[in-house]
């Protein structure tokens, strides 16, 4: 086993996958000469040639919509958006046609691809290179969405998403590419399971859900409490769309407290449907008002350093909330 | 139509009371205002009146019942007349736009309406009204420690478990055959009267009585319970301190030889009650903190002084009357209350808001010639005197040896509103209002 940072994972992940399937190829801006902007490709360009690893134009929509033509035709494309913020010129291929292919076509034509993106804020990005896009693609049947907390579940789950017949939204937390660290087998293939959520932390006292960057927070979080003895249970969803249901709803039954945790914004989050679902299947089971704890309802992260700290959730933030619902 | 009679609403927080005598039987005529039922609350007992004229047709609670304020407790009406069902009769109660027609009396409250929560076990969660349904709990036997005292699942989980030690211990102890039972020498003794013992007992399955030591039990009245739960509930939610002065009751005994004849002939018996009742009232002008409570939000001081005192009752028991705003009172005006509210407090005529709302007690257990006791604090009020018997002393006064009128004065107070020094600061203006007594 090796330690290695987040975004190492995701470059072994694809590099293993092109060596093992010569269908896959990345393409992307900046991708190819230059190992991509936060690195992700480095070396790829020099093992396997410009045929497979394209620098494409500044240009999302073309980004997606030569990966899905490539798909049809029984490719693997790995389209990387530079930033999440600037998926949206490729919303409409994502969603319009990506995401209805299989269905329109009655099964007839796939498209197996996957759409990588780094997300999220804190890193002094300001508005467009710190946007959390989740939401969005977690509402469209049709699209998987995986956000990874470590870098064991990144290659797995990336390794996974290359070879799923869907189309695939696999978004990166960029402020953890180099941050959160993990062990990675070396000579061991592995995958990971595209749907099923992780109970990261046992505990009984209340059940925090989280994915991403807010993960790492929320076990930080937890430890926090546990020296004030707050036994706190941390759910990593992995898997937003399918979404793993009776690992949530199996823990709350255990806890009967919930806190979900997301850095995008309130209102319309993804933080809705995992409440939802407790509401709906796991209202018995319920010793509290499910929380939710996310990013203020503002149109972007602020670039100024301490309105960037006011707006982004932290262990800090996290922890509060779990004191306030232990203590319900 | 009939008429219903209602458990009346007899107080501020008197939310249930007991039938304790029916005063006309089923099928008797009665005037409208004859006392028709005794009932006995917890803090008093009382006559209630018939709400109409005619004849007493039904009497749905017998005696020895509790039941909730609003709760129909007969009927009256015309002789042969038929009564309403009694289940659509309770739903009548939760309606009250149906006919407003004979409520009994003016001051009687409308039955209270089921809002789907109980207000004394505070907000109840979906999985704990779940776990109580499902292991069949009592949640008012649950102790609630979550947010403002809900009952949290936690708490009803630790109450099954203990509920579940207890069947435990009780289920294990039959396990042991009788004539296993060391000492009982049963191994050695004949077959047949082994087998005869175990036969009877087997017809007569073993009892968990307690030790059967001769003696009686005595049933428990509903002011006995009550004295029980308050107590219990004052030791447990308190942290209670003592502490002791004594105090020269000279210039007290003067003012009284001088006082007592005039105060006589006003029809006023002057005791020492009231002169502690105005030092009371002294001290806690000085020290606002002790006539307070202690609640979540905050130490709640009290602007108004209500004090209580507690009076032995002679079939046992005691009751707290309450002298309402004792420091707009003057010293005769004190002594008349304590003469009248202790005179119907013995003969059971109190009022129910006559005992309620006291900020402060003083008791007086010196009476049998107790000199200094620990008294419990009458919740949710922070403080209580007690006074001990006052009697003569060799004590030093100006390097002499003094011959003088000396009570102790035990002062419990909840830790959690005052602390020693301000206890103390209380209790010695009380000392010095005593001995510094203008003399008449």
């Amino acid at each position: 086993m090796a330690e290695i940072n987040l975004v190492e994972a995701i470059r072994q992940a694809m590099d293993e996958e092109m060596e093992r399937d010569e269908n896959v190829f990345v393409i992307g801006e900046d991708v190819g000469v230059r190992g991509g902007v936060f690195r992700a490709t480095v070396g790829l360009f020099d093992k396997y040639g410009e045929e497979r690893v394209i620098d494409s134009p500044l240009a999302e929509l073309t980004i997606v919509g030569v990966g899905i033509g490539a798909a049809l035709y029984g490719k693997r494309p790995i389209c990387e958006i530079q930033f999440a913020d600037f998926i949206y010129p490729a919303f409409n291929q994502i969603v319009s046609e990506a995401a209805k292919m299989v269905y329109r076509s009655d099964g007839a034509w796939f498209v197996p691809m996957v759409i990588r993106a780094p997300y999220g804020g804190g890193i002094g990005g300001g508005l467009y290179h710190s946007q959390s896009v989740e939401a969005f693609f977690a509402h469209v049947p049709g699209l998987k969405v995986v956000i990874p907390s470590n870098p064991y579940d990144a290659k797995g789950l990336l390794k996974s998403a290359v070879r799923d017949p869907n189309p695939v939204m696999f978004f990166e937390p960029k402020k953890g590419y180099r941050l959160i660290k993990g062990e990675v087998p070396e000579d061991e293939e592995y995958t990971i399971p595209i749907g099923p959520a992780k109970v990261t932390r046992e505990g009984r006292d209340l059940s925090v859900f989280a994915y991403g960057m807010m993960h790492h927070y929320a076990l930080q979080a937890a430890e926090t409490v546990a020296e004030e003895g707050i036994d706190v249970e941390v759910v990593d969803l992995r898997t937003l769309y399918p979404v793993d249901r009776e690992t949530i709803l199996e823990s709350v039954r255990k806890t009967s407290k919930a806190l979900i945790v997301h850095e995008d914004n309130l209102t319309g989050g993804y933080g809705g449907e995992i409440a939802a679902t407790i509401a709906e299947w796991g209202f018995m089971d319920l010793d509290a008002p499910v929380r939710r704890l996310a990013g203020p309802d503002v149109p972007a992260v602020p670039f100024s350093h301490p309105m960037q700290e006011w707006f982004m959730v932290n262990p800090d933030k996290i922890a509060d909330a779990i004191r306030d619902l232990a203590a319900f | 139509m009939p008429t219903k009679v209602i458990m009346p609403k007899l107080g501020e927080s008197v939310v249930e009371g007991t039938v304790t005598a029916w005063l006309k039987e089923e099928g008797e005529t009665i005037e409208e205002y004859e006392p028709l039922v005794e009932i006995n609350t917890d803090k008093v007992d009382t006559e209630i009146p018939s709400s109409a004229s005619g004849t007493l047709l039904k009497i749905l609670v017998p005696e020895g019942e509790t039941v909730e304020a609003g709760t129909i407790l007969a009927w009256i009406g015309e002789p042969g007349e038929s009564i309403p069902d009694e289940d659509q009769a309770r739903e009548k109660e939760h309606e009250p736009q149906e006919e407003p027609v004979e409520e009994p009396a003016p001051e009687q409250p409308e039955a209270k309406q089921d809002s789907g929560r109980d207000k004394d076990l505070g907000y109840i969660s979906p999985v704990v009204s779940r776990l109580a349904q499902e292991e069949d709990v009592d949640l008012s036997k649950v102790k609630g420690t979550g947010m403002d005292g809900r009952i949290t699942k936690k708490d009803v989980l630790n109450y099954l478990e203990e509920r579940k030690e207890e069947k435990k211990e009780v289920e294990e102890e039959p396990e042991i055959p009788i004539w296993e039972t060391p000492a009982d020498g049963d191994l050695f003794r004949p077959t047949e009267l082994v087998f005869a013992q175990s036969e009877k007992e087997q017809e007569a399955p073993p009892e968990h009585k307690p030790l059967a030591e001769p003696g009686e039990t005595l049933p428990l009245t509903s002011m006995r319970k009550r004295i029980a739960e308050h107590m219990v509930h004052s030791k447990q939610t308190a942290p209670h301190v003592t502490t002791v002065m004594e105090a020269d009751m000279s210039r007290v005994f003067a003012h009284r030889q001088v006082s007592q004849p005039k105060a006589e002939a006003r029809g006023v018996h002057l005791t020492y009650t009231a002169y502690f009742l105005s030092a009371i009232v002294t001290g806690l002008k000085a020290v606002p903190l002790a006539n307070a409570s202690w609640t979540d939000e905050g130490i709640r001081v009290h602007k108004a002084i209500n004090l209580g005192m507690a009076v032995a009752l002679p079939s046992g028991g005691l009751i707290v009357p309450v002298i309402e705003r004792a420091d707009e009172s003057s010293l005769t005006g004190l002594a008349r209350q304590v003469n009248d509210l202790a005179e119907r407090a013995r003969s059971g005529q109190l009022k129910p808001d006559e005992v309620q709302g006291g900020t402060f007690t003083l008791t007086n257990h010196g009476t049998k010639g107790s000199l200094f006791a620990t008294p419990v604090i009458n919740q949710p009020q922070s403080g209580i005197l007690g006074t001990g018997i006052i009697q003569k002393r060799p004590v030093v006064v100006n390097d002499a040896i003094a011959i003088r009128p000396m009570v102790y004065l035990s002062f419990t107070f909840d830790h959690r509103v005052l602390d020693g020094a301000s206890a103390d600061t209380f209790l010695a203006h009380v000392v010095h209002a005593l001995e510094n007594w203008p003399l008449a």
